[in-house]
């Protein structure tokens, strides 16, 4: 049943003009992806406003291609400059930088390149499959369900998330009082505009990645006093063939990458411990576990697979819940409301054209990606010997015209302003900032289940222990936020007392 | 490092302390038609104060001598950050006066940072500065139709 679907996605992803909507969607992404201080999440924020003029079946694939560009384009940087463009590139420059100093830049991102490529079509194919069948079933959930999955995704972020689990606690709590700034469309009343009326409209959360993600980064880079000093890479057909012969070697570990990316990732926040999940089981498992960290392509391979695993699963939520699974999912559905569309289960009933050309664009997209990326990579390579000069005030005149496109509102870029200098704050001091956007999109719906739930009990919270499906979630919730606590109990056990780590070290397994 | 800690975690308790002034004066009970306004900020507000409350303590029991930003650091931030500004506030600055629009001030913006951070040649600063929002213009204006702010010299060219 699901394959005429499909079919028809194809139908609708393969017409020339969205083949060409996917190829400038890559190229843009891709140069996203290698900028400094734009990544995935602000790069489709920024050229959502494009899209508002067209088809939402294009208008999608341009953002999701965007997105397949900005993580191949996160390879090149780590690869070749050691820069982790995301937290979840991180794991690809322990092995990726070494061997483009070594002369094998070529092969390493042949290597990286191919791994994302199998891993996210790994994941495409899952979601093809699985899909239609989560959305069946939430098409059967009431607003406790719904308000439980919430719960989940943000316990996610505190039990699985590593760093200081009060921080993203207070990140999540930030996020959502941002939410309900404005017009409470319940009530009709004002809520924390204390008079202003330019408080009236709220913050929307596409400004704030903006200026978190994007002014943010930019701010934290030039503090660093960022140098681009490359490894070259020489990539050639030759390069890439000899690459793809050594590659059918490391099959395991691209299933096993492929199988931790895709069960982390339809969590939110899951693609980074994915990566580094991927990356110690390869080592673990190799028989030259003494090689990793010095160049090993087997080292590229495994984070490389679980991160785009990963980056895909994250779509999954969005498509069939209406949750996003990440911030630039979030963008998405806010994209999906823009033009006019309902996220959640019953977008499969209502537009079947929409979710199964989306569906099949994510075949394209991927297919054509890592066809411009293994034949580009000069380009954008070159894109970083830009003099920073140039580069700098460019970023941020795109930033502006991308928060005031929004809603074609001044407010909005003085709002990029300050967002940009909270991210910059916050992560410096380790408060996570993926939590605060999804915070901020899923506050209303997130408020509106609660309160649904509660009219459906009559005010008692017993209805999230009495419904079989909510009460599970809700107890898989509070097992993960209670994680870290527990955590830090055993810890006291052993007879120290100290508080919980504050450096958001990358969490391991 | 420790002095920021703090600071942010105060800020964020105050935040909470706003708004549960706010959603005590909404009303955080039941209402004619299920919770009232007030409800679930409230007790996010409660929450945040606890946890921020709980940040502090922590931090404040640990001490960490690494700062926040060395002088050096602050200063390049700076560096761009003051510009950065700059271009909002010439934008469309707050107050009766209008401002120019987001092209030219782009364009002021673009010339102004390459020519004082990278210390480029006229003709490149000048060539930049110019080619960059008039493709923007095109691209946003005519190809998509996202308007834009525009000042006076969009409205003297007839825009």
């Amino acid at each position: 049943m699901g394959l005429e679907n499909l079919l028809l996605g194809f139908q609708i992803a393969v017409t020339p003009f969205n083949i060409f909507v996917a190829v400038v969607g890559v190229l843009l992404g891709t140069i996203i992806g290698v900028l400094p201080g734009l990544g995935g999440a602000n790069g489709v924020a920024i050229l959502l406003p494009l899209t508002f003029t067209m088809p939402p079946t294009s208008a999608i694939i341009l953002l999701t291609s965007i997105y397949w560009g900005a993580l191949f384009g996160g390879a090149i940087t780590s690869v070749l400059f050691n820069i982790p463009g995301e937290p979840w590139s991180v794991a690809t420059t322990f092995d990726g930088y070494p061997l483009a100093k070594q002369g094998q830049g070529g092969q390493a991102l042949t290597a990286a390149f191919t791994s994302s490529f199998v891993g996210a079509f790994f994941s495409i194919v899952l979601i093809t499959f699985f899909a239609p069948l989560l959305a069946e079933v939430a098409l059967r959930f009431g607003p406790p369900e719904f308000f439980a999955i919430q719960l989940l995704t943000f316990s996610s972020f505190v039990g699985l998330g590593g760093g200081n689990p009060l921080k993203s606690l207070a990140s999540i709590l930030v996020g959502f009082l941002l939410a309900s700034v404005g017009l409470d469309i319940v009530t009709g009343q004002l809520r924390l505009t204390f008079g202003f009326t330019d408080l009236m409209k709220g913050f929307d959360f596409i400004v704030a990645v903006i200026g978190l993600f994007g002014i943010g980064e930019i701010l934290l880079s030039v503090e660093e006093g960022l140098r681009f000093e490359g490894a070259q890479a020489r990539l050639n057909p030759r390069v890439v063939f000899q690459t793809w012969r050594i590659l059918p070697r490391y099959a395991r570990t691209f299933v096993r990458g492929s199988l931790i990316g895709f069960w982390m990732g339809f969590k939110p926040g899951g693609a980074t411990p994915a990566s580094f999940m991927s990356y110690a089981f390869a080592k673990r498992f190799s028989r030259h576990p003494e090689r990793f960290g010095k160049g090993e392509i087997e080292g590229i391979v495994a984070p490389e697979t679980a991160a785009h695993a990963a980056g895909v699963a994250a779509m999954l939520p969005m498509i069939t819940l209406g949750i996003p699974g990440s911030p630039t999912a979030a963008v998405m559905l806010g994209g999906l409301i823009i033009w006019g569309l309902q996220p959640g289960p019953m977008l499969f009933k209502d537009r079947p054209d929409f979710v199964w050309g989306l569906i099949a664009s994510m075949y394209t997209g991927n297919v054509i990606g890592v066809l411009m990326v293994l034949t580009m990579v000069p380009l954008f390579a070159a894109i970083l010997r830009v003099p920073f000069a140039i580069l700098t005030p460019l970023i941020v005149f795109v930033c502006a015209i991308g928060a005031y496109a929004v809603h074609t509102s001044m407010i909005d870029i003085w709002y990029m302003l300050i967002f940009g200098v909270v991210g910059y704050v916050f992560k410096k001091l380790d408060y996570p900032l993926a939590p605060l956007v999804l915070a901020l999109v899923l506050g209303d719906m997130s408020e509106n289940a609660l309160r649904q739930s509660l009219i459906m009990s009559q005010g008692s919270l017993a209805i999230f222990a009495t419904r079989p499906i909510a009460a599970a979630i809700t107890a898989a919730a509070l097992i993960l936020f209670a994680l870290p606590l527990v955590a830090a109990l055993r810890r006291r056990g052993w007879g120290l007392a100290s508080t919980v780590g504050p450096s958001a070290a990358p969490h391991g397994p | 490092m420790r002095a920021a800690d703090l600071a942010t975690a105060t800020v964020l308790m105050l935040l909470g302390g706003v708004v549960i002034y706010d959603a005590l004066r909404l009303g955080i009970g039941w209402g004619t038609d299920g919770p009232q306004s007030g409800f679930f900020p409230f007790w996010l507000a409660v929450a945040l104060v606890a946890v921020s409350a709980t940040i502090l303590a922590q931090t404040a029991l640990t001490a960490r001598p690494r700062p926040f930003v060395t002088r050096e650091q602050l200063e390049r931030v700076l560096r761009v950050l003051g510009p950065l500004a700059g271009f909002v506030v010439l934008i469309d600055p707050p107050g009766p006066l209008g401002g120019l629009g987001l092209y030219v001030a782009a364009a002021l913006y673009l010339g102004f940072y390459m020519r004082w951070a990278g210390r480029h040649r006229w003709p490149t600063v000048v060539l930049v500065a110019i080619a960059v929002p008039v493709a923007a213009f095109l691209i946003f204006e005519r190809w998509f139709l996202v308007p834009m702010p525009k000042g006076p010299l969009e409205a003297w060219l007839g825009y």
